[in-house]
């Protein structure tokens, strides 16, 4: 199967398992299994050196539709488990699929320490601003007010901003997609996967059961361009169904400008995700609908050394410094005494 | 005066038991260690019990910031840091009250008595100075005004440390007192702190000073009559180093590693008693150990088992109140059947409890503490050098049998210290490491099982093995998710039998003494050398009575029913309320007679003897 030298060219079928796939019907989450595995075939990784990790919740069956290695693993936990393998195993691709319920609530405290640490996986987190698979509770994403079955009478907690959280944890790779842009959504994945650190992805993906067009600001065709603004590196910050709209500083805050009438494209922002200061990047994303457009793209995409890459490299250091250990040499150290 | 020919009688003693006690910053615990070394490196057998209080520093003088440390020495093999001191050096009145109960009647007791100043004395909750009321009587006390003699001898190198140095050298002005009454070595002590002083010449040397001036002190002063000495022990021949349990089983891993070919993961959350394996650790780079200061106890398990399942001998530490939140993560090792070791250095519980004292109550929680039929092996090391060969034998138990196994130690072998021989590492048995490399027919089945039922470790990279595991119940061989009702019933089963199949290859559960009799000491963990030595008493005295210490504790030894049937009585001496007891009554029938000790203390060895004497009939 694998000839000397050249990897075999594999399609998304290589990539599909002989599982049933059990979302429901029309759930965003079939768009995101249909990129993902559009996507795995073109990174030039041999099937076998991929792992795909998960929690609980309904994007964590991820796992068992992918024909890779995987953990299906406990609530929450599934950065931890993608550490442990990365770390033992820097030359694998560790794919992590998570929730707003798994990745921030239950996982919050994982999810801000892989990031922070830079480990060199890909964090796909599908928000759906509910919990699904426990059938309707409000979730850390819920809007402030919303009802469902354990808030009849509405949140009182505010939602968190997964992007925000993870760009407050030095994130070196921030983006957002939607699941019903799958264009958009396969070229994210593509940067993602190429990104060398922690690339964290949220995903807004519609549960047509629970919370049926908790994005549908942003994902019906006529409204998108007036309520998304795609980001692209070193180019201003249009949208609009003209592209006649964009989004310029007025002091350290963000403003909806129309162009003409002596504004023109060199007055707007100019996307930069390469700044070493994350502050334009958590400004980007507290635009939030419906006073902004939401961007959607790569927010921030800067380099550092990845965990996986220091803990070996110390390793190696230390073999090439001190030698390789011996067992012998490991007992007698300190002080000893000899009884004849 | 010609105190050289003064008139000092010396005495030649079997066994002594020496305790520091100060504040937690009057470095006791240091000193301690330096006369452990030096007292191991002189040859005697050594065991050592620091006692130390969860407070980094309490106000100072207070009876909560005291810190111990014993050390028993002696001409022959010993297993404790002996049941009585017999002498005392007491920094404050705090040190003097919280220990002195501990002193056996005519034992020495020496103070510190520049730190008995009224302020000193109302800290301690003393309303008169025990130095002065009569309290002492009953003892050898002798009062040492260890500030002043020790500024006094540092005088002229106060003024380029400063005082405060000076003041701080003061435990080894203590130290040197006690090296000169029980004739001891001062140079490993000296070379010692030249080392690690060796970037600061003058803080080392007032230090040498500091000790030097105590002994010199010892021997000028007109203070002891008496002068003591223990000779040799005679051990058995051989290279030997002082080893704590913690770093037995960081040696264990680092060498069952070694043995596995495999590079070990060891990923732990800090807490007490157990952090020093993680420190220990993380300087073995050199063995390909990596280490991972997870952000939480779960983190820190569950970032082993994807280690695991990537190939490592993946490990992680901790103790009860982590064991608690390990838990759910432990099913899911159970449930994907991966190789997987937990260290659970017990300490006083539950919730946080006790933390730097010892406890044997985790055992239940070990064995049984989970939701589900989640059946998994639990080990547990009886002394500090014990921790090296169960290191050892949890990582050979997990990667045979595709299993986590929980290895129990507690506080007081964790921090306890014994004479090891250095082990010839050629002569230990290979750990083999089977990763399945392709398949019978082109579908890889995880879940497929050997004669043992442990199913293959097949580890990313492989080609043609893509295979999915996860907490879900999952179909036997194929290892897809199934809901099937008889599928359940066979997983469950088979997970039992699994573990159960491991007392095929554990050793017999031995017994010292006569296979049969009137009456059998049964226990487990660190209990074993007061259990031992009790015995021992015991038998010298004329009792019929045999000693059985369990080291594998799920599954039980085969023999273990068969063991215990032959005995009358079982007495179960426990640091807990019967959990051992429980256990083999739930899994043998066998019924058995409690001795319960749940103070944070471990046994004394009278404790045990008295209750053997009391239930043994004197032949």
């Amino acid at each position: 199967m694998h000839s000397h030298g050249s990897l075999p060219v594999l399609t998304a079928k290589d990539f599909t398992t002989d599982q049933d796939v059990r979302w429901c019907p029309g759930c965003g989450d079939y768009s995101i299994l249909a990129q993902v595995k559009k996507v795995l075939p073109t990174l030039g990784i041999p099937r076998e050196k991929f792992v795909f990790v998960s929690g609980i919740g309904c994007s964590s069956r991820f796992p068992y539709y992918v024909e890779t290695y995987g953990v299906h693993s406990i609530h929450g936990r599934a950065p931890s488990v993608a550490i442990g393998i990365k770390a033992t195993r820097p030359d694998l691709s560790v794919w992590v699929a998570t929730g707003d319920g798994d990745g921030l609530s239950i996982g919050g405290n994982h999810l801000i320490h892989a990031i922070r640490r830079n480990v060199d996986i890909k964090i796909l987190l599908f928000n759906n601003r509910i919990y699904g698979l426990t059938k309707g509770q409000y979730s850390p994403t819920s809007e402030l007010g919303k009802k469902t079955k354990s808030s009849p009478f509405g949140t009182v907690d505010l939602p968190l901003n997964p992007i925000s959280l993870a760009i407050g944890a030095d994130a070196t790779f921030v983006a957002r997609a939607l699941d019903s842009d799958p264009k958009h959504l396969e070229h994210v994945l593509q940067r993602a996967a190429a990104h060398k650190g922690t690339a964290f992805v949220e995903i807004y993906q519609n549960c047509n059961v629970f919370n049926d067009g908790a994005f549908e600001y942003a994902t019906v065709k006529d409204t998108r361009p007036e309520t998304t603004c795609y980001l692209e590196h070193g180019k201003p910050m249009l949208f609009g169904r003209n592209r006649d709209k964009g989004i310029r500083l007025n002091g350290l805050e963000p403003e909806i400008v129309s162009l003409g009438n002596g504004i023109s494209e060199d007055d707007l922002l100019f996307h930069d995700e390469k700044m070493v200061e994350p502050t334009m990047a958590m400004m980007l994303a507290r635009m939030a609908h419906p006073e902004f457009p939401e961007p959607m793209g790569v927010f921030r995409a800067v380099s550092r050394p990845t965990f996986d890459h220091l803990i070996n490299e110390q390793v190696e250091k230390a073999i090439s410094k001190m030698g390789r250990g011996r067992l012998a040499d490991l007992y007698d150290d300190g002080e000893t005494w000899t009884v004849q | 005066m010609d105190t050289l020919k003064r008139n000092v009688t010396l005495h030649e003693l079997d066994e002594v038991s020496v305790r520091f006690c100060g504040d937690s910053g009057d470095g006791m615990q240091l000193v301690g260690t330096q006369f452990t070394n030096a007292s191991a490196i002189f040859g005697n057998d050594v065991a050592t019990f620091p006692d130390f209080p969860a407070e980094i520093r309490a106000p100072a003088g207070s009876l909560a910031g005291v810190s111990g440390f014993q050390i028993n020495f002696s001409n022959h093999d010993i297993h404790t840091p002996g049941d009585r001191v017999n002498a005392l050096i007491a920094m404050n009145p705090a040190a003097l009250k919280t220990n002195i109960r501990d002193v056996e009647v005519g034992g020495i007791v020496i103070v510190n008595e520049d730190a008995f100043g009224k302020s000193d004395l109302a800290k301690a909750g003393y309303t008169a100075n025990p130095l002065d009321d009569g309290s002492l009587s009953k003892y050898q006390l002798y009062r040492v005004p260890m500030e002043k003699l020790n500024a006094d001898a540092l005088k002229d190198l106060a003024g380029e440390v400063g005082a405060k140095a000076v003041g701080r050298c003061k435990n080894f002005f203590a130290l040197g007192i006690v090296a000169w009454l029980y004739n001891r070595p001062l140079e490993p002590t000296v070379e010692w702190i030249r080392s690690k002083f060796g970037g600061k010449p003058s803080i080392a040397e007032i230090n040498v000073r500091a000790l030097k001036a105590g002994y010199y002190y010892g021997e000028t002063a007109e203070l002891f009559a008496s002068r003591y000495t223990v000779a040799r022990a005679k051990l058995k021949p051989g290279k030997y180093r002082k080893i704590i349990g913690n770093d037995a089983l960081a040696l264990g891993f680092v060498t069952a590693g070694e043995l596995a070919g495999t590079p070990v993961f060891y990923a732990s959350y800090p807490i007490t008693p157990a952090s020093d394996i993680l420190h220990m650790l993380s300087g073995y780079k050199n063995f390909g150990v990596r280490t991972f200061q997870a952000e939480d106890e779960i983190a820190a398990i569950t970032s082993a088992i994807g280690a695991s399942f990537a190939g490592a001998i993946a490990v992680t530490g901790t103790s009860g109140p982590g064991m608690a939140l390990k838990t759910e993560a432990l099913g899911l090792a159970v449930m994907t059947e991966l190789p997987l070791v937990i260290v659970d250095v017990q300490r006083g519980g539950p919730s946080t409890g006790l933390p730097t004292k010892t406890e044997q109550a985790d055992l239940l929680q070990a064995v049984y503490g989970r939701n589900g039929e989640c059946p998994l092996c639990v080990i547990a090391a009886r002394s500090p050098s014990d921790c090296f060969d169960m290191a050892i034998w949890a990582v050979r138990i997990a990667t045979r049998f595709m299993v986590p196994v929980i290895l129990l130690t507690d506080g007081y072998i964790a921090n306890g210290a014994e004479p090891w021989v250095l082990p010839d590492p050629a002569k230990f048995e290979k750990i083999v490491i089977n990763h399945p490399t392709k398949t019978e027919n082109g579908h890889f089945r995880p879940y497929d099982r050997d004669e043992m039922l442990a199913r293959p470790w097949a580890v990313p990279g492989t080609p043609g093995l893509e295979h999915r595991i996860g907490g879900l119940e999952k179909e036997n061989g194929g290892g897809h998710i199934s809901y099937d009702p008889a599928n359940h019933q066979l997983m469950i089963d088979l997970r039992a039998q699994k573990v159960a199949n491991i007392a095929k290859i554990l050793p017999p559960l031995e017994v010292f003494g006569p296979p049969d009799g009137d009456l059998l000491v049964l226990g487990w963990g660190g209990t074993y050398g007061a259990l031992y030595s009790a015995v021992e008493r015991a038998r010298a005295m004329g009792y019929s009575v045999s000693h059985a210490h369990l080291q594998f504790l799920n599954p039980l030894p085969s023999n273990t029913a068969d063991v215990l049937r032959r005995f009358k009585k079982i007495l179960v001496p426990e640091l807990n309320s019967g959990q051992l007891r429980k256990l083999i009554r739930a899994e043998l029938m066998i019924d058995s007679i409690g001795l319960n000790k749940v103070q944070g203390k471990p046994f004394l060895i009278a404790e045990v003897l008295e209750k053997i004497i009391q239930l043994s009939e004197k032949r």
